[in-house]
């Protein structure tokens, strides 16, 4: 499914968080959001998946507004991961990466065979199958959100918009759940993902939005995104950058000397 | 941690099935409604007075089983269900086991239209008095509350309210004591917020059991978006929950189970607090599939405290109200310091 975003601004209050985004997500395809704290990727993310309506703009999906399309139907065809591994009652794991099929339900019936092989398919996908048994409180954290992207896999939607999967997990399940989201991608599904690493955001994803100082800073491949001046301008930060069997790689090394703090905040702080 | 694990493993192997636990505690519900019948201060051959009741006879036995005991085992078992049912729906709601039927201010509305009809002295008036005015005072809370909802509050906005509509119930409660003319109505006033299944009529139970059938049945379908929303409102809302009718659902029902409760009956506290919170671990912590459980278990547990009151040496009868407060205190206590301690 396609998203198409349409000049999209936020505000709160008389601050302008985010303007002028326009961008477009093609089915198939892999897009991270990038950026500095504060920066609206949450928020962006939160609009694409109708959970918050924009200021001014709009979002369709394959050319109609999720009004149109209905909020059930919509629920099966957009999942959302949301940040962190909040989840209230310890259940058992099975059943809360269940939860991942109550957009399919049908009224005072259980799980079909359908529903129980989606499940088991996510959860083989995300590594927690073994968990199945135990319960939300007997898994660690790192658990906890492999378990919850499990969850968000479960619905089997065309499109998969995730707010940080792997902030909390150790590199090898980093690596693992970005190797995930890309074979998803390549299932003919869309994924976004809102990311802090840019090493692997530049490595997994097929296309970056980098958001900076109220709007798109830069967007398209990871090469042209991640060039010294854009990292520079949106993080305040300089890289060292190298090659590992002719991909390239980059790493936050030092605070950029020349301003000391990212240009966009202290542009922020003109514009207060 | 792998001992952890694995005790908790067996623990599941313990874990019943859900059906073989709703049936267990119905069987469980029904044998203490069955006590409760059989059970009071004169001796009664339960037997042959509900054969001379359904028959037509006029006989003593027949008059105490239909309208006395028939009516106290009937109402304790609807109104342990209700508070059962609307606590497990709460706690499932705030997503806090610390949650009860009363959160929303419905009961203590619902206490302060019955208590307004013993300041007016209409109780002595018609026997309908009581629980009438306990229902408009249920039902006007519930507008409040429904009007707040219905303008897209949250979760913490409504809990708020409750606190508000609660406190200000309270105080008129209290001023209409301060105020009443004769301290018989005072005593009356008092007595009857203790809460107590004695001596209300057949026609109460008429009265209150079609709200009540409303209350359930909203909550009761709500169970499902209550599961979902174990994920926390936002990725509730993105799994197709709507939160605002979710919310409008489990408020309109607990206000009517609850408010037709206390309506009849007085204040009883905490069996919507306790209950769930015991039977939470026997269905897997799943708040949907807690509701059903919960009410059974809170039928079951207000029938054995309304029995437990009538074996006991001691007289005037204790208020359930008051036994339900002294048994469930200690509890809420050492449910506080468990928190804690996972804290």
């Amino acid at each position: 499914m396609e998203i198409e975003a349409k000049d999209l601004a936020v505000r709160f209050g008389r601050m302008t968080l985010l303007r002028k985004i326009n961008m477009a997500i093609r089915a198939g395809e892999m897009v991270g959001l990038i950026g500095p704290n504060g920066s609206g990727k949450t928020t962006l993310l939160r609009i694409l998946a109708n959970l918050r309506s924009p200021d001014e703009g709009s979002v369709s999906y394959a050319g109609r507004s999720a009004a149109a399309i209905g909020a059930r139907r919509f629920s099966q065809q957009v999942a959302y991961l949301a940040q962190g591994a909040n989840v209230h009652w310890p259940m058992r794991v099975e059943t809360l990466v269940g939860l991942g099929r109550f957009p399919h339900r049908r009224p005072m019936q259980g799980l079909s065979s359908g529903d129980r092989t989606a499940i088991e398919r996510a959860m083989v996908a995300c590594d927690v199958l073994r968990f199945r048994d135990r319960t939300m409180s007997e898994v660690s954290g790192g658990e906890r959100l492999r378990i919850l992207l499990a969850r968000a896999l479960a619905v089997e939607a065309e499109m998969l918009l995730a707010d940080e999967p792997i902030a909390a997990l150790d590199p090898l399940h980093q690596l693992q759940v970005m190797e995930l989201l890309r074979r998803t991608s390549r299932e003919g599904r869309s994924v976004v993902v809102v990311l802090h690493d840019l090493a692997l955001a530049a490595r997994y994803c097929d296309r970056l939005v980098l958001l900076a100082g109220g709007g798109i800073l830069a967007g398209g491949r990871p090469s042209d995104v991640l060039t010294d001046a854009h990292i520079a301008t949106a993080y305040g930060v300089d890289v060292v950058r190298g090659q590992k069997e002719g991909v390239p790689y980059l790493l936050a090394w030092s605070p950029t000397v020349a301003s000391g703090r990212p240009s966009h905040v202290s542009a922020m702080e003109r514009a207060g | 941690m792998t001992q952890v694990v694995a005790m908790s493993r067996v623990e599941r192997e313990r874990l019943p099935s859900h059906r073989l636990l709703v049936t267990a505690l119905s069987i469980l519900a029904i044998v203490l409604l069955i006590a409760s019948l059989s059970i009071g201060y004169t001796p009664l051959d339960v037997k042959q007075a509900a054969l001379d009741a359904l028959s037509g006879r006029h006989t003593l036995g027949a008059l105490v089983l239909v309208e006395l005991r028939l009516p106290r085992a009937l109402l304790g078992g609807l109104v342990g269900f209700s508070l059962g049912m609307t606590g497990a729906a709460m706690q499932g709601l705030m997503r806090n086991p610390l949650a009860e039927p009363g959160i929303i201010g419905v009961s203590g509305a619902a206490a302060f239209g019955a208590v307004l009809m013993f300041y007016f002295g209409l109780a002595g008036a018609f026997s309908f008095a009581l629980p009438l005015g306990g229902i408009a005072g249920a039902f006007g809370a519930t507008l409040l509350l429904i009007a707040l909802a219905g303008r897209g509050a949250g979760t913490m906005t409504l809990i708020l309210a409750g606190v508000a509509i609660n406190s200000f119930a309270g105080a008129l409660t209290a001023l209409a004591m301060n105020l009443a003319a004769n301290p018989f109505a005072v005593s009356e006033i008092i007595f009857w917020l203790m809460g107590s299944f004695a001596d209300r009529g057949l026609p109460y139970v008429w009265l209150v059991l079609p709200l009540m059938a409303i209350g359930w049945g909203l909550i009761a379908v709500s169970g499902p978006a209550l599961d979902a929303l174990t994920l926390g409102e936002e990725t509730a809302t993105s799994l197709g929950v709507n939160l605002s009718r979710l919310r409008l659902q489990l408020i309109a029902g607990t206000a009517f189970a609850v408010g037709s409760a206390v309506a009849v009956t007085g204040s009883i506290g905490f069996v919507g607090l306790v209950v769930p919170h015991i039977l939470r671990p026997l269905v897997a912590h799943r708040p949907g599939r807690l509701l059903l459980v919960s009410g059974l278990g809170g039928a079951a547990l207000t029938l054995a405290a309304d029995i437990g009151i009538r074996l006991l040496p001691v007289q005037p009868e204790l208020k359930l109200g008051v036994v339900t407060a002294i048994i469930g205190a200690p509890f809420l206590f050492s449910l506080i310091s468990r928190l804690r301690r996972e804290e």
